[in-house]
């Protein structure tokens, strides 16, 4: 099976350049890149019309919780992966923190499995760093990388213990895995609602001060220091992690980061704007709007190497409830692409080489996943076809996803996802899916 | 001219004039209060739900007479007496309550930002009864009413506020309603008491009671949430009396003849003197009175009851 995608503009991630051409796909790889490739395809090829629209490596979104199994009322493999087609994504890396929890192989073969029959898009299953979450012991590393994870966390918590820590930084690198960090002291977050600072003051919810968050890190980039194992700490939220994150590195630590979309866009006022609509409440919270702009300056000079949503599906029963009652969290993956290119890449506050690039080569690299995040002969045929110019607004009650806790909801935005390729198959087009 | 929304949430969103259109409407009111026969019939056929999820003796009563006072019928909800006690949601109550006929629900709740969820949820007026660490609109009404009372109007006037403003409702809504309306308020408290950032809202803090007390025309004395302090914010309620007590001696340092208030209930001995608390300068036996008076105006206004 042949698949043609004729006359896109092809971005090149690294330069930034623009190049109208074509790719030609074939048993799941990339056959040809490049002006008039579509020449040299067998005449019987599917032809996907990219004309007038980008086309890039497949969007990659490295954190995502897909909540299967055990919180199927959320999300699940089939939603999930489809909620990821509908916005772009040909790959999700999908977090440890089901019931029961990801931290040994069977777990793992189960995801996989479960993703092979029934997903839409790629599905890497991470493990978790101690067994059940506990953060006591190690959760069996060598056997789940053996099985196929890309990484290892505790995410949704920190791993509090530090002696824990070091170990985990120590062993994964016996398989080459990063560790990711979800970083957050405890006590300093402890029954924290928002973002400390005028703003949890007026509304009178108790805040969590952007130290609780690079506390954590400075002391998890010293772990790293010492152990010499791979560092990833998701969801930086502030200038003053960043600016952790660069005396490490500065250190030779190998230390990299993430940053999601609601960061990069909405800051902590948004709460009170919204009069406590629960979807503001994040963990890591909105920050202020010199946080969003460290986050961006950072994103731009390629010290945040990867974009990815923290897509965490949460029911109307676990939002629709009281400001502290409410879960933490919001989905990302089918307002990330459109947020991004309204907000940051419409607005000059990013390019779209480095707005893709966090998306496609970042995470990919990072990670390790091997065929993924470039569009080069060899190469898996995933391939994210964006439409720049189509205006629309975003509608949660349209989502692919089981769960509509946005806080993007009702936004008037310009760029869209026009067609998703998963090794060589149009899944998605025009916002509908390929059943 | 009317209250622009349905209900009374906060007096960040309340603008001036709303403001004194209350205040106005409470000094039209009041004298009903001092009848032989305390009974108007503006109010009649109207249904009003108190829900007060936390221990409350002077807001509830007060609301709930003001509401008797004019005729309306009341309903009184509490926590342990509801079938919140058993895990029914907020959400399910507020259903269960608007399906019976209320016309306004009265709520006050531990958590910041309910009476924002609990009014989108249902069509009937609510009223910010205290939410969490967020607002106390109507104390702070009364409160302005009170100084109005006494000084004609709040233009000009500095009110120092002292004591644990990080998790006062009463001080966010003087705040806002009394910046508003003119006044300078200086804050005085321990560090670890004061919310950050809150010179954004246009008011100066002090850690020492005798920096902001000069100069000062009402002294307002907030409470001491014991019931918050498990935390260890101050060491002791000792070293906080100590530093922080408004008596005798440290009310001399504001204007002569300056205002003295308290919210209630009062921590004597801790935030405030008894010499002082039952001295000729306090007004917070009057603050009660105006509060009920403040509060059938709220209701009269929002119910939008028949010639008054």
């Amino acid at each position: 099976m042949t698949l043609v995608v004729r006359g896109g503009r092809i971005l090149d991630v690294e330069t930034g350049a623009l190049n109208e051409g074509d790719v030609v796909c074939g048993d799941g790889k990339i056959l040809a890149v490049g002006p008039a490739a579509a020449a040299g395809a067998s005449a019987g090829a599917e032809v996907l019309d990219a004309t007038g629209m980008v086309v890039t490596p497949g969007l990659i979104d490295m954190h995502v919780h897909l909540r299967d199994p055990g919180l199927e009322y959320k999300e699940d493999i089939v939603s999930g992966t489809r909620a990821a087609a509908a916005g772009g994504f040909t790959s999700v890396c999908c977090m440890p923190n089901t019931q029961p929890v990801v931290d040994h192989a069977a777990m793992v073969g189960f995801i996989q499995d479960r993703a092979k029959r029934l997903g839409v898009v790629n599905v890497y299953p991470i493990g978790s760093v101690s067994k059940n979450l506990e953060g006591r012991e190690l959760a069996e590393i060598g056997d789940m990388a053996a099985a196929g994870i890309v990484a290892v966390t505790d995410d949704g918590k920190p791993v509090w213990n530090s002696e824990l820590m070091r170990t985990a930084l120590l062993y994964s690198s016996m398989y080459g895995i990063p560790v990711i960090a979800h970083s957050e002291d405890p006590h300093l977050a402890e029954d924290g609602q928002m973002h400390f600072g005028t703003w949890a003051g007026v509304l009178g919810l108790r805040g969590i001060p952007g130290a609780a968050e690079a506390s954590m890190i400075a002391r998890d980039c010293m772990l790293a220091e010492l152990t010499g194992g791979r560092l990833h700490v998701a969801h930086v939220s502030t200038e003053l992690s960043l600016s952790v994150i660069r005396w490490a590195r500065s250190r030779g630590v190998k230390v990299t980061c993430e940053v999601t979309p609601h960061h990069l866009v909405l800051t902590d006022e948004e709460v009170s704007r919204s009069a406590y609509d629960t979807n503001t409440k994040v963990n890591p919270p909105l920050r202020t709007a010199a946080d969003v702009e460290a986050c961006r300056a950072a994103l731009r000079s390629g010290e945040i190497q990867a974009i990815a949503s923290d897509h965490a599906p949460h029911s109307p029963d676990d939002k629709d409830v009281e400001y502290n009652l409410a879960a933490n969290g919001v989905i990302g993956l089918e307002t990330t692409v459109p947020v991004l290119l309204t907000e940051l890449v419409g607005k000059g506050h990013a390019g779209l080489a480095a707005v893709v690039r966090a998306m496609t080569a970042g995470p990919a690299g990072l990670l390790g996943l091997k065929g993924k995040g470039r569009l080069a002969v060899g190469m898996d045929a995933d391939i994210t076809v964006l439409n720049l110019d189509k205006s629309w607004r975003i509608e949660p009650a349209a989502f692919q996803s089981r769960s509509r806790n946005t806080p993007f909801g009702g936004w008037e935005v310009r760029g869209a996802a026009a067609a998703t390729i998963v090794a060589g198959r149009v899944v998605q087009r025009n916002g509908q899916l390929s059943d | 001219m009317a209250l622009q929304a349905k209900d009374v949430l906060s007096l960040q969103e309340m603008g001036p004039e709303e403001m004194n259109l209350i205040l106005d409407t409470a000094d039209s009111l009041r004298e009903v209060i001092y009848r032989p026969i305390k009974k108007v019939p503006t109010l009649r056929g109207k249904t009003i739900i108190t829900f007060f999820h936390e221990p409350s003796t002077r807001t509830r009563t007060s609301f709930e007479l003001a509401a008797k006072f004019m005729s309306a019928d009341t309903v009184n909800i509490s926590t342990t007496t509801s079938a919140i006690v058993k895990g029914e949601s907020l959400k399910d109550t507020a259903y269960t309550l608007q399906a019976m006929g209320a016309d306004c629900l009265i709520m006050r709740h531990g958590i910041s930002g309910s009476c924002h969820y609990l009014s989108r949820l249902v069509d009937a007026s609510v009223i910010n009864a205290g939410d969490g660490m967020h607002e106390h609109p109507t104390q702070g009404l009364l409160d302005m009413y009170t100084i109005r009372r006494h000084k004609g109007s709040l233009e000009g006037l500095k009110v120092a506020i002292v004591g644990d403003v990080l998790h006062s409702r009463v001080a966010r809504s003087d705040i806002w309603g009394m910046t508003k309306s003119g006044a300078e308020v200086v804050l005085a408290g321990p560090r670890t008491l004061l919310p950050d950032g809150f010179e954004q809202l246009g008011v100066r803090s002090y850690t020492a009671v005798e920096e902001a007390l000069p100069g000062a025309d009402v002294v307002y004395v907030l409470r001491v949430q014991r019931e918050r302090q498990g935390k260890g914010l101050v060491p002791s309620m000792r070293e906080y009396a100590r530093q922080y007590c408004i008596n005798g001696r440290r009310l001399a340092l504001a204007k002569p003849g300056a205002l003295l208030m308290h919210p209630g209930p009062m921590n004597r001995g801790i935030e405030i003197g008894s010499d002082v608390a039952d001295g000729a300068q306090s007004l917070i036996v009057e603050q009660v009175t105006n509060g009920v008076a403040v509060r059938m105006a709220i209701l009269y206004l929002l119910l939008g009851g028949a010639a008054a």
